[in-house]
């Protein structure tokens, strides 16, 4: 057929289907249901997996972290009713195992919590105290709002100054920068030298809401020389000793690809050495891979969902176009009386089919496009619209135009044309 | 006209059986009907109903093949034609009138008139304005672009008559063409045809009121698919069959 022809065959398909207003509109909503939902749990998904990446980078890929956790009651070794001591956690020794017998290992930042209130004049909160070293800051990517981080110099001089994370800053300070001021943690005096900028949380991070991004931050040596390892947790009225060495050990590896080497001997080492689990790793690099691997399950699932609503699009076009070719049979039958090959009747009841799927899929791209962005403004949450998104929804609709009509206009086309005459 | 020249008929039919089967008993609508349509000649076939008028008419068409027997159009024998060669021959050749009009609603009269071309294999490229000058011919000039639901039954057939002309089809093929019609809008009709018979064109028409029938040139009977009678040149012959009783009366 040639151009003009086709033109004049979909002008003709539009006027049909424009005889049936009501029943055409309806009829696309399948596959604009489809298109739209497929485009817009892409664009859903594609934020979501963007969003977990990104926070699972910031932990750090080359970083290898191993947490203290508090065993369950009956691992615990209690000594008095009264007094109760609970020790658990990470050791000094395990740091010094993995410093000096890893391979592959670049650096290890211990980090011991303390649990002291901290105040400003009459504000006072409680965030995660954490006595480090100075290479905390480069090994976790953080970075500095203002001032500095902790020094060697500090810890040489074992001193009283902390950094403090914008959220402690911002409600212990809420107008002046707190650079050069006093705060009080616990009942000693410290003098602010930095603020660092909040790490967004992580999915996986076990820190219960909220306190994750409050942090302190002051020299290793000053919390271990005002603070042992035995502490005092307040607890339900009754009083609670803790001895934890060390809370959280931040392993760097050197080369990424042997994260999962260190982290399995790591694993090893600690199951060896701990009689009870009362540690934990968090690998981000594994995270990664698994968020990657979730990705992919939640695309497969999508793709089977937007599937199914495409087919269901599909079969109700299917099933109106069917009811056309019989409705207009006698139409067929002219048509064929006047000379009208089988193949121009196919093209006529295919183009019809596919100006309908391929209508609902403009629409479709349009409300799928729209969606997102009200689930961005609504939802607070981040949608990313690959531009192969739309085409290939586009392309698919126009694929289920033809895959539904080729059976209707098979049907048209085979029609005796004395029967399709002689009908009603 | 034809390359084939006028000695060849426009349609010849030989030994040509039509059979239904209905069940576990066959109707034979046309049975061994062998018959030549001329060149120019203007054909009424009558019978009564179920004798096979419309059976023979869309074998004429090409719209139905025979279950046994030759049909040739302008020499050519249709068995040897497949689906697209038939649908072909159907575009070019032939044109045709229904009883109920059959115009496509959803196309205007222009774009009606010209239906046939658009199949064609290869369009004539005058075929808008052939179809103007056809429907000003048929009285419909300034009704262009209405849509059929917008006539009249008559003119309606108008329409459909210059849809069977736009293709300068070698014969025309009209069932029951004044059957839906009033007497004088069919009488509108039939004078249409006398006009294209003057031309020379060539034309079967199925009727079953006598006085349609009578308005043709030859008449042909039908009863359970054979030919019952031929009359040919039923006005000269009545004419001469007048003035023979006037004789035998003198
Ligand atoms: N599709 C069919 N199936 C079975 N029998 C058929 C079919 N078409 C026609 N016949 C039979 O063939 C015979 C001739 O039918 P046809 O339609 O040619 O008659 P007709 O002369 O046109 O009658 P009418 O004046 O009523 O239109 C009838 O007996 C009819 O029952
Ligand atoms: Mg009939």
């Amino acid at each position: 057929m040639k151009g003009g022809a086709l033109w004049r065959t979909v002008r003709l398909g539009v006027s049909s289907l424009l005889l049936h207003k009501l029943r055409s509109a309806l009829t696309t909503m399948g596959v604009l249901f489809g298109v739209s939902s497929v485009i817009a749990m892409l664009a859903i998904g594609e934020g979501a997996s963007a969003e977990a990446q990104e926070q699972i980078r910031l932990l750090g890929s080359n970083n290898i972290i191993l947490r203290s956790v508090k065993p369950r009651e009956d691992f615990a070794t209690s000594s008095s009713q009264t007094t109760r001591v609970v020790s658990y956690g990470l050791t000094e020794e395990d740091l010094e195992r993995i410093e000096k017998t890893f391979p592959g290992v670049a650096r290890v930042v211990p980090v011991r919590e303390i649990y002291e209130e901290v105040r400003f004049s009459d504000r006072a909160m409680n965030p995660r105290v954490m006595a480090t070293l100075p290479m905390y800051r480069e090994v976790t990517n953080r970075v500095m709002y203002e001032g500095r981080f902790l020094t060697d110099q500090d810890m040489e001089r074992v001193a009283n100054v902390c950094v403090l994370s914008d959220s402690v800053a911002s409600y212990l300070f809420p107008v002046d920068s707190p650079v050069g001021q006093e705060v009080k943690i616990g009942a000693d005096y410290y003098t602010v030298v930095g603020v660092l900028l909040s790490r967004v949380r992580a999915p996986s991070d076990t820190a219960p809401a909220g306190k994750s991004t409050a942090e302190v931050f002051i020299p290793l040596e000053t919390g271990r020389k005002w603070y042992g390892s035995m502490q005092v947790k307040m607890r339900a009225g009754s009083r609670e000793m803790e001895e934890v060495e060390l809370h959280e050990i931040v392993v760097e590896v050197a080369n990424p690809k042997n994260v999962p080497m260190v982290a399995e001997a790591c694993r090893e080492m600690l199951r060896r050495n701990h009689k009870q689990p009362d540690y934990e790793d968090v690998v981000p690099l594994e995270l990664l891979l698994r968020a990657e691997e979730t990705k992919r399950i939640f695309n497969i699932v999508l793709g089977s969902i937007a599937s199914i609503s495409l087919l269901v699009g599909g079969i109700g076009i299917m099933n109106v176009m069917l009811a056309t070719v019989t409705e207009r049979t006698r139409e067929i039958g002219i048509r064929r009386a006047l000379g009208a090959k089988r193949r121009h009747i196919v093209t006529q009841f295919l183009v019809e089919t596919v100006v309908l799927s391929v209508g609902g899929g403009l629409f479709g791209v349009a409300l799928g496009l729209l969606v997102p962005a009200f689930v961005e403004h609504f939802a607070k949450m981040r949608t990313i619209i690959t531009p192969t998104a739309p085409l290939l929804a586009f392309a698919i609709s126009a694929g289920i135009g033809v895959v539904f009509g080729i059976y209707p206009a098979w049907r048209a086309a085979n029609m005796d044309p004395v029967e399709a005459l002689r009908h009603e | 006209m034809s390359a084939h020249g006028h000695d060849i008929p426009v349609a010849e039919l030989i030994d040509v059986t039509r059979t239904y089967r209905m069940g576990g008993n066959e109707v034979r609508a046309l049975d061994g009907f062998s018959h030549s349509f001329g060149r120019g000649e203007y054909w009424a076939i009558m019978g009564s109903s179920g004798s096979g008028k419309s059976t023979l008419l869309n074998l004429l068409a090409c719209i139905d093949r025979p279950s046994s027997g030759v049909y040739k159009v302008d020499g050519v024998d249709t068995g040897t034609l497949d689906d697209d060669a038939l649908s072909e021959l159907r575009s070019r050749k032939l044109g045709f009138i229904f009883q109920a009009y059959n115009l496509i609603p959803q196309l205007d009269v222009l774009e009606n008139i010209m239906t046939p071309l658009f199949y064609q294999d290869d369009p004539p490229p005058d075929g808008p304005e052939r179809a103007r000058k056809l429907a000003a011919r048929v009285g419909l000039a300034n009704r262009l672009d209405h849509r059929p639901m917008q006539l009249s039954g008559g003119q309606q057939q108008r329409v459909a008559i210059a849809r069977a002309l736009v293709n300068h089809p070698a014969l025309i093929l009209a069932d029951e063409a004044t059957g839906n019609l009033d007497s004088a809008t069919a009488l509108e009709i039939l004078a249409l045809f006398d006009e294209l018979h003057a031309e020379g064109r060539t034309i079967v028409m199925v009727t079953h009121e006598p006085d349609v029938g009578e308005r043709a040139q030859h008449v042909m009977r039908l009863k359970d698919g054979r030919i019952e009678s031929i009359v040919r040149d039923q006005h000269t012959a009545a004419r001469s069959e007048f003035y023979a009783s006037a004789e035998a009366a003198s």
